[in-house]
């Protein structure tokens, strides 16, 4: 069989332009990714599934004029050999001739070559567990035969993303990105615990000291204590509060707002910029170079929408502020859709968040320490919006939720569902901790990079109470 | 019926096939298997009549599993070259050897049948990649027009996606099958804004994604003409609605909305990885454990759930599953009572004498070469009263209760109790009829409490076949479409909520 030659990323990238120009593309933008990834799963105290995976991926973004304005086609490719790029870059000049002219068209974002452009993509792969797998192997067989259930996933991948366009643009970025996420249970199944983490390179995740922190929290239960639903004062931990937080940041469409249909949409009309949503000196934002959450410093998007364009690709992003001192200070725009709202800035969305309180300080054990009486959740689940003009969320507490009395956790109280919306969150919490790197239980897997505090809510609505555990 | 793309066929499958398994035989594997596939997909959105984003895309790979010294073992990569095959094997069997100190129970799988070489493609007749662009907006275009220039509909958006999915699957014991599947997922939403008080609702429409082509956009399977026509005056009605009363009422639940409940609270329950603890770090666990098989009272006598991996444009239905089990249908709940689970080859071999068989149901599946088959939900579908009522027979029976159309908002706990769902639609039932709109409404259940509360179900004539095109599962997360058929449905004293109260205003 004849044998189709593998591109390298930047090969594929400068023939990919020649091709659109010499098919009349008017301009061309491509992103090359090329991704891998190891991961380990595990059970009842044992491996159930593993993976090593290679992945590639092109996207080639054609634009050509169409009437006054312009078009965009896009079509994206696992991978490209020398034989089958000219039929992706057809096949995207073609739809662009096929579609009318895109409301977003603006210029291709200039730009020169970016440093290592060059260099070969980076990698991950089954190696990266060398000391993890064993130790892995250790903590299940402890807990086996101290009489708890062990379940997890580790999961480690590397992306490293190569951007190109017929304006000169060639930018080239690797992101790493880990984590490991753990569930213990009683030997009766009627207690859990659960513990997250992000990480680079699992050096510094220690299977064993996971397996002793969850250990540590199935031993509140001794005491288990029933309480009803209502609204209760209750100490979120971070990882709860980027539980939630993560359906803000999500939320922060500035044409959607614009157009009335938002949390963020002022009653008269126009987005509520401007607007305190706190009392408190809250700050929400983003920043590409966030220490030790760093993401991509550019836009990267496959499809246009209300908060970014395909047209934008290539475009540097930088700390941006949603919040400060408690007021809404911007929504996320495409250079588009920024000109369209009269939005004071064109911010695009960027992949990581912090939400902090100024001055505050302490950890989820001084929350509880300042509590009489409440309850601490230590992650949430299932979360979904009922109500987007309210973004009222409904989900669960899991995993251990805990009765606090005069500043002590006193015992293992049923779990709950909950009616809450973040944005209401953010103007009522009484109290806020410090902000660490958090790891959001429900959407960690998809959006890693996040920092929160703790938070004390005087009357989060437990709506009924669940019986699962 | 379609055949298999031409251009999938060209693919050295057998060639690649070869390569791995014999590798993964020669390094010491003592089961393997192989899959190609090819998945192409397009998502085209309108926003007011405008193409906002189309994109069309293709993954293609292939993925080799293995069993050695017990252990599994599971590699994918994208070349499709017989050199990048054997590396996948090598690798597969790598991570079968750094996984070996983790696994405490070696990996056994349940027998079945030998398929030489066979071919599979589900019902659809026009295969949505294969028109224009062109074509595809312009329907689009039309169907958003009438939506916009109705009056009180401020804002419309379109979505569309489809898929064409091709997959080889080869394994060690003599197994091979090509299979392709069309599908596709169509949704207008209208949104109304009311300018004075800045109050916004929005009414999506109500056809199912389905495991047909193109042609479920130009009327076959559905009525467009006629649900845009209502559409935005059952949007005006939403907007000029009463509030809800929070209590307890008697609900009629349309199989518009009633497929995702089922979805949550019975689908999942009845995933055999769920109850066994291999999803506890993840989704969760099910409240529907093994020792429960034939004894829990999952509902009311009336409830019969079958499993079906074979039903027409059904989205999970296969011809075979990605362990080589060939589609199936079965029994879940009858008369109320759990009676099956959802199954792959390992369980069914570690629990053939709890479930009195040892062969799979075939609900092993991978969502593309990238991740490893895992068990996977079939159509889970309630079936209807041979004999049962109409709709309108089912509301004639409540007094003073609400009427739930469509789909919208959905969460259920980690071990699938307590769930609460929102809708499209609600009508207030005053006297067995139905009295003008509701809004705010969110309904509130313990599963069992729920299904045990169904005092009657409707006839064939009711029965609809729901679904999702995006069901997540695992670690690393996966994406299944599945299908759900139910028909209406009458529960007595079901808890109503005021999401308006819930929010505190």
């Amino acid at each position: 069989m004849t044998t189709a030659i593998q591109l390298t990323p930047q090969d594929t990238i400068e023939r990919a332009l020649k091709l659109a120009a010499a098919e009349g593309a008017q301009g061309c933008v491509v992103l090359v990714a090329e991704t891998s990834s190891a991961n380990l799963r595990w059970a009842n105290n044992t491996l159930t599934t593993n993976g090593a995976m290679r992945g590639s991926s092109v996207t080639v973004i054609a634009t050509v004029g169409a009437g006054e304005g312009t078009a965009a086609g896009v079509v994206g490719r696992s991978s490209a050999t020398d034989a089958s790029l000219g039929e992706i870059v057809s096949a995207a000049v073609a739809a662009a001739r096929e579609s009318g002219p895109a409301e977003d068209a603006r210029p291709l974002v200039d730009g020169t070559v970016g440093p290592g452009w060059d260099d070969e993509a980076d990698e991950t792969d089954v190696s990266v567990y060398e000391s993890f797998a064993p130790a892995l192997g250790e903590a299940l067989t402890r807990a086996g035969k101290e009489s708890r259930w062990l379940y997890g996933f580790a999961d480690h991948g590397v992306t490293t993303l190569y951007v190109g366009s017929s304006a000169g643009l060639r930018l080239r970025q690797t992101l790493k990105r880990g984590y490991v996420t753990a569930n213990g249970k009683s030997s009766d199944l009627s207690q859990s615990a659960w513990v997250g983490a992000a990480t680079r390179d699992f050096t510094d995740i220690d299977p064993l000291a996971i397996d002793a922190e969850l250990t540590r929290r199935l031993s509140w239960a001794t005491r288990t204590v029933s309480v009803e639903a209502g609204r209760h004062p209750t100490v979120l931990t971070p990882a709860a509060v980027a539980d939630l937080m993560t359906h803000m940041y999500r939320k922060l469409d500035g044409r959607e707002a614009h157009e009335g249909r938002s949390v963020f949409s002022k009653p008269a009309g126009g987005s509520r910029i401007g607007e305190a949503l706190s009392p408190q000196p809250v700050r929400f934002w983003s920043d590409p170079m966030l220490g030790g959450l760093e993401t991509f410093p550019f836009v990267a998007a496959q499809s246009s929408g209300g908060s970014q364009s395909v047209f934008d690709n290539g475009l540097t992003l930088t700390a941006t502020d949603w919040i400060r001192g408690g007021k809404l200070e911007n929504l996320m725009q495409s250079r588009f859709t920024a000109e369209l709202t009269g939005a004071p800035a064109v911010t695009p969305a960027i992949g990581n968040y912090a939400l902090s309180v100024d001055g505050a300080t302490g950890s989820v054990d001084d929350l509880v320490a300042g509590l009489d009486h409440g309850l601490l959740v230590t992650c949430l689940w299932y979360i979904r919006i009922v109500d987007p003009q309210t973004l009222l969320l409904t989900g669960l507490t899991r995993d251990g939720v805990y009765l606090v009395e005069n500043g002590e956790v006193t015992g293992a109280v049923n779990n709950f569902r909950f009616n809450e919306s973040p944005v209401d969150i953010l103007a009522r919490f009484t109290k806020a901790g410090a902000t660490v790197p958090s790891f959001s239980r429900e959407w960690g897997d998809e959006f890693s990079r996040t920092a929160t505090p703790p938070l004390l809510v005087p009357d989060y609505n437990m709506s009924s109470v669940s019986q699962a555990n | 019926m379609p055949d298999v793309d031409a251009s999938f066929l060209a693919l050295p499958r057998h060639e690649l096939a070869d390569a791995a398994l014999q590798r993964a035989k020669d390094l010491g594997a003592t089961y393997a298997e192989f899959r190609l596939e090819r998945i192409r997909s397009e998502s085209i959105s309108l926003r007011d009549s405008v193409l906002e984003s189309a994109y069309d895309d293709e993954d293609l790979g292939l993925a080799v599993r293995v069993i050695h010294d017990g252990t599994w073992g599971f590699a994918a990569g994208v070349a499709l070259t017989t050199d990048e095959a054997v590396r996948v094997a090598e690798q597969a069997v790598n991570l079968a050897q750094v996984s070996r100190p983790i696994n405490t129970e070696p990996i056994e799988l349940a027998d079945e049948p030998i398929y030489d070489d066979v071919t599979w493609v589900s019902s659809y007749e026009i295969d949505p990649l294969s028109l224009s662009r062109a074509e595809k907006v312009a329907l689009l275009t039309d169907y958003s027009d009438r939506l916009l220039n109705a009056d009180g509909v401020t804002h419309v958006t379109v979505q569309v996606s489809s898929v064409n999915e091709c997959k080889f699957y080869a394994n060690s014991e003599g197994t091979s099958t090509t299979q392709q599947r069309v599908r596709i997922g169509p949704a207008l939403q209208a949104t109304a804004v009311d300018p004075e008080t800045g109050r916004f609702d929005s009414m999506r429409t109500l056809a199912p994604p389905a495991g047909r082509g193109w042609e479920y956009l130009t009327g076959t399977g559905w009525n467009w003409d006629e649900e845009l026509a209502q559409l935005p005056g059952w949007l005006a009605e939403k907007m000029a609605a009463p509030s809800v009363e929070a209590g307890r009422y008697d609900v009629v639940v349309d199989p518009s909305n009633l497929w995702l409940t089922i979805h949550e609270s019975i689908g999942h329950a009845t995933e055999l990885d769920h109850a066994l603890g291999y999803e506890a770090n993840y989704a969760g666990t099910s409240f529907a454990t093994i020792d429960k098989l034939n004894s829990l009272t999952y509902g009311s006598p009336i409830m019969h759930v079958t499993g079906d991996r074979t039903a027409e444009n059904g989205l999970s239905t296969v011809g075979y599953d990605d362990e080589g089990v060939a589609g199936q249908q079965w029994d879940l709940v009858k008369d109320g009572i759990l009676v099956g689970y959802q199954l792959d080859r390992r369980m069914a071999e570690v629990n053939k004498d709890v479930l009195g068989t040892n062969r799979s149901n075939g609900c092993a599946y991978a969502d593309s070469a990238g991740h490893v088959p895992i068990q996977r939900m079939a159509n889970i579908s309630l079936q209807p009263a041979a004999d049962g009522p109409s709709t309108e027979e089912l509301i004639s029976r409540v007094q003073n209760g609400i009427y739930i159309v469509g789909d919208k908002s959905w969460s259920i706990d980690m071990q699938r109790y307590n769930f609460q769902f929102t809708g499209q639609r609600f009508y207030k039932i005053t006297d067995g009829k139905l009295d003008g709109q509701l809004r705010d409404v969110a309904y509130q259940a313990t599963t069992t409490d729920f299904w045990g509360s169904m005092e009657a179900v409707g006839g064939p004539a009711t029965y609809v076949l729901g679904g999702a095109l995006n069901c997540g599962k695992a670690q690393p997360p996966q994406s299944g479409a599945v299908s759900h058929g139910c028909p209406s449905a009458l529960f007595r004293d079901v808890r109503i909520l005021n999401t308006t109260q819930e929010a505190g205003r």
